[in-house]
């Protein structure tokens, strides 16, 4: 009997963005210790890298999890066209209340993707820099107004 | 338990056409995949294996002998060589990373006699890359083995 495999298929995108770490309702001094020089009232960037995770039968007529003709212009419409060259606090609806941390940013374009229709979501992946990533799966997806 | 990761890297040729498929139904779905004079990747192969360490040695494997097996089950069989056409466990399916992945993990796990085979992961570039694993639940020949209370060999190194 053939052993059951599972396989999943992971696509990386850039966009480059910019953030400021800060929340009104804390006092100038609580941010400074908080979020540190990611606090500059100026804001400051990243390129991120986006990796996005699916899984799911692999079609015999295709051999694929996903098509990427279905992937890259689903996630170029839902995320990089939205993000790319943004500054989020201000350009992101979902962050005009909820600070743009990498932890934030995961959710919410975690919360975006999963409605791609033809393979599951399986997980986000994102990095801020080459030192720092930050992951979201099923079990950590976020309970968000709005979310499927 | 300890994972094990060993990389190496072949280069291939293919393409994608599905016979079954009109010559534009193979356009629309494959792209410039579908060129018939085929295109080529640098491919990258993380073969993963997961096992307590060895009390004597104090490995999972020898990655001496890891090395061998992907020589000799994945380069000699793929590098350099035309997916569609020169790699028989590839016959009859596109060789798409995902199907790529599967058969290695079906190359390699007969041959994984310490520790037990635990990801393929195979990169067609640095932006797109699948991973083959075992279905959770389903049962491994290992899990096999041990019910009827064989034990796999150790090899002599």
């Amino acid at each position: 009997m053939a052993q059951a495999l599972k396989i999943s298929l992971t696509r990386r995108y850039r966009f480059s963005a910019s953030h400021r770490l800060h929340r009104a309702e804390f006092s100038e001094e609580e941010n400074q210790r908080l979020y540190g020089k990611c606090s500059n009232p100026y804001g400051h960037g990243h390129n991120y890298v986006v990796e996005v995770t699916l899984t799911g039968p692999v079609d015999p007529a295709t051999g694929m999890v996903a098509n990427l003709g279905d992937l890259d212009p689903f996630v170029e419409r839902e995320v990089v066209e939205q993000f790319d060259h943004k500054y989020m606090n201000e350009e992101i609806a979902e962050f005009r209340d909820r600070v743009p941390t990498t932890e934030n940013v995961a959710r919410e374009i975690y919360r975006r993707l999963r409605r791609f229709p033809h393979a599951r979501l399986e997980r986000v992946r994102i990095e801020e820099t080459s030192k720092n990533s930050f992951e979201v799966s099923e079990e950590g997806a976020p309970a968000v107004p709005g979310i499927d | 338990m300890i994972r094990v990761t060993r990389k190496i890297e072949f280069s291939a040729a293919h393409f994608y056409h599905n016979p079954k498929f009109s010559p534009e139904e193979n356009r629309r779905i494959f792209g410039k995949c579908n060129n018939p004079h085929g295109h080529g990747h640098n491919y990258v192969l993380e073969v993963t294996v997961a096992g307590e360490p060895d009390p004597e040695t104090g490995m999972v494997l020898d990655l001496k002998e890891l090395k061998e097996i992907l020589q000799r089950e994945v380069m000699d069989r793929m590098d350099h060589r035309h997916l569609n056409y020169e790699v028989p466990e590839l016959a009859g399916q596109i060789p798409t990373c995902e199907n790529v992945a599967a058969a290695i993990w079906r190359l390699l796990e007969p041959k994984i006699t310490q520790g037990t085979l635990d990801r393929v992961r195979v990169y067609e570039s640095p932006d797109l890359f699948a991973d083959c694993t075992a279905q959770p639940g389903a049962a491994r020949d290992d899990d096999r083995a041990a019910q009827t209370g064989e034990r796999r060999a150790w090899r002599k190194r």
